[in-house]
């Protein structure tokens, strides 16, 4: 018998959750302009996701998932990507996406119910949220592809969560994006649980960045809840896309929110694990960070916090505002164009709604 | 001009739109070396190189799902899945992404692609390689499906579904793969989506089919013939969407209808055709419309395959159940 392969998977952390450096610092950091841009962004999303949670408990917007926790990982994918790479998201990523220039209302409207939320003024190559789990890799290994064959300098990125690497899209994915070598990047937001299944119940496998080496590509684990270390692997992640090289990263964090609000995650787990994980966080770690290294103040947080409310609330006055869609707007992007065998039905829908017998609730 | 097969004119079409439209991509298990089990990419790799033709892992969700992803970027993929028995993992992309990225995007995003699969039974296969399931693509919107018959509609129409903006479900009947022969050119004309072809003019019954069935259609139209019986054959090409225009029209002249298809007759794309004549053209009937099917079981095995398959004495028969009902 002889050993034949011998593989490792590294873990990077820049922070510990008291906010202490414990390794090396990537070099931005010595840039407090862009320690606070990141700083800014987590903030956003969650004054975001605070309001987002009450338009739900109050009618005003449908079943949302929240971000609550995890917005380093969105953040660090959101500020590395270049304007011309591609996010392909999952739909607990609207922090990468807020950064990409989805706009807030927009992601409003989609949680919402109205379709518009998807046509995104800006990333307009980036893919709309997936809500089929896992499917949307196989899209990344597409899109890949393509800037491959073009010759592009650019790179896709695929979001997906810890249940997610459960299925045969996310394998069948890792597998092609080894064997054609594609500039792809897969981060695995692992928040330990997957609806009501936690982490274990998902693979015995000590790590889930080791399911990119059964693919013949690079993987490793980050501290999903320090911020640096996220943004200078996925800084490390699009060079070696940009190489030819795919990469896994399993960023560790915790899901703080229910699944969705549609969800109560109290009969499931503990309030021992939550207050476990709430010491992790990944916004407050930041923020001692910056206040020990004497560039944050609580001032300076007061006139944030105030200046991201004020885009929030505007976010949702634009959201309530927008009028809801004609009901034959269902038929208008079905095809590119309308085939006639469904013109009929369109005339119905339309007629429906005129006709005094008609109506929405007459079927 | 050389006459071709209903195989070749799908390698003819592809290597057409290939040499002339540099977005247009082919995909799936076995196209590349080996041009695909069938041959229907025989040659493609050597002409436009393995980036252009791609042999995937054998992975058919990722087949559906990588075309999504290449689409969006606006190439023009032309995944093949292998068999029509191995698509069924296939379903999930284009139901759940490809029939639907253009909608949920309000038009910013949209999956031209093309999926072909050789389908239905008659050619002693082994398990899972038999079945005609096109009703299950022909329930989702946003798709089209298209079905071809003969050599010259299996090059027009899939030329026309390569350049079609939105995803084209391409079935192929592998039993008529190799049948007949005639003559094809290669001029890179496309024939008309969403329409039927009406292959034979006929003043008594309407004969409504598509893919190999159209063989065993015509064949009854000609012993329908010899009785007397003049029969018209539609060729619905594109089951979904439906041209009901052609086949109501065709019905209001009859006034009698007989659909035969290969797939079980349950939910088949002949019970949507009958619930139009029922709910449109229901005046101009003269009899019951009957369906000569598939039986609702599963697919047997070669051995019993035939007493599966609609015969050309099924469709006589029941053409004339039409005729003698009073």
């Amino acid at each position: 018998m002889q050993s034949i392969a011998q593989f490792t998977i590294n873990y990077w952390q820049c922070l510990n959750a008291d906010g202490q450096a414990v390794a090396e610092l990537p070099a931005f950091t010595q840039q407090p302009e862009r320690v606070i841009s990141l700083y800014r962004a987590m903030s956003l999303t969650r004054l975001f996701d605070q309001k987002a949670i009450a338009l739900q408990r109050t009618g005003q917007l449908g079943t949302y998932a929240s971000p609550l926790g995890q917005e380093a990982i969105g953040v660090a994918i959101g500020s590395t990507m270049r304007p011309e790479d591609v996010l392909i998201p999952a739909y607990r990523d609207h922090a990468a996406q807020f950064l990409r220039g989805v706009r807030m209302s927009d992601i409003l409207l989609y949680w919402g119910g109205d379709e518009r939320g998807m046509d995104y003024a800006e990333a307009r190559e980036d893919f709309p949220i997936s809500v089929p789990v896992a499917s949307q890799c196989c899209h990344a290994v597409g899109v890949a592809y393509a800037m491959r064959l073009r010759q592009q300098a650019r790179v896709a990125v695929c979001c997906i969560g810890d249940g997610g690497t459960s299925k045969g899209d996310f394998y069948e994915s890792l597998n092609a994006a080894g064997v054609w070598q594609l500039p792809v990047i897969f981060v695995i937001n692992n928040n330990q649980w997957a609806i009501s299944v936690p982490r274990c119940g998902q693979s015995a496998t000590q790590t889930l960045a080791q399911k990119a080496i059964a693919a013949g590509i690079h993987g490793e684990q980050v501290d999903g809840n320090d911020v640096f270390a996220m943004t200078a692997r996925m800084e490390a992640a699009i060079e070696r896309a940009q190489q030819g090289e795919a990469t896994v990263i399993e960023a560790l964090s915790y899901r703080m929110s229910d699944h969705t609000t549609a969800d109560d995650a109290s009969r499931y787990r503990s309030q021992e694990e939550l207050d476990k994980y709430a010491a992790r966080d990944p916004i407050s770690r930041l923020n001692s960070w910056m206040s020990d290294a004497g560039f944050w103040s609580e001032q300076q947080e007061q006139a944030m916090q105030e200046e991201l409310a004020t885009q929030v609330e505007q976010a949702v006055k634009e959201y309530l505002a927008t009028e809801v869609q004609p009901p034959q707007s269902m038929f208008d992007d079905l095809y590119e164009t309308l085939p006639n065998a469904y013109q009929k039905q369109r005339d119905e829908l339309i007629n429906a709604q005129t006709s005094p017998q008609g109506g929405a609730d007459h079927g | 001009m050389a006459e071709i097969t209903l195989i070749e004119a799908v390698t003819q079409a592809l290597a057409w739109e290939m040499a002339n439209d540099e977005n247009v991509l082919v995909l799936g298990e076995d196209v590349g070396v080996n041009g695909g089990v069938f041959r229907a990419t025989v040659g493609l790799q050597q002409r436009f190189g393995a980036e252009r033709v791609i042999d995937t892992p054998l992975a058919e969700g990722l087949i559906a799902g990588m075309a999504v992803g290449l689409a969006a970027q606006g190439l023009r993929p032309v995944a093949e899945i292998q068999f029509m028995g191995f698509i069924y993992s296939v379903i999930d992309q284009m139901l759940s992404h490809a029939s639907r990225m253009r909608n949920r995007t309000r038009g910013r995003l949209s999956c031209p692609l093309v999926l072909r699969a050789p389908f239905g039974g008659g050619i002693h296969a082994p398990e899972h390689h038999s079945e005609s399931t096109e009703a299950l693509f022909a329930h989702i919107p946003g798709l089209r499906v298209v079905i071809p018959s003969s050599p010259g509609r299996a090059y027009g129409l899939l030329l026309a579904a390569m350049r079609d903006p939105d995803p084209v479900v391409f079935l192929e009947p592998k039993r008529i793969y190799r049948l007949v022969k005639e003559e094809v050119p290669d001029n890179g004309e496309a024939l008309a989506l969403d329409v039927c072809y009406t292959l034979r003019e006929g003043s008594d019954v309407t004969l409504v089919s598509w893919g190999a069935m159209i063989k065993e259609t015509l064949e009854a139209a000609d012993v329908l013939g010899e009785k007397g019986i003049s029969a018209e054959v539609i060729d619905v090409a594109t089951i979904k969407p439906l041209d009901r225009a052609t086949i109501l029209e065709s019905v209001a002249r009859t006034g009698r209808c007989v659909i035969v298809h290969e797939a079980a007759r349950s939910c088949g794309v002949g019970a949507e055709i009958a619930a139009v004549l029922a709910s449109e053209g229901l005046l101009h009937l003269m009899a019951p419309v009957q369906r000569v099917a598939g039986y609702d079981t599963v697919m047997p095995l070669f051995r019993l395959e035939h007493y599966y398959m609609p015969s050309v004495q099924r469709v006589v028969d029941a053409a004339q159940q039409t005729l003698e009902f009073e």
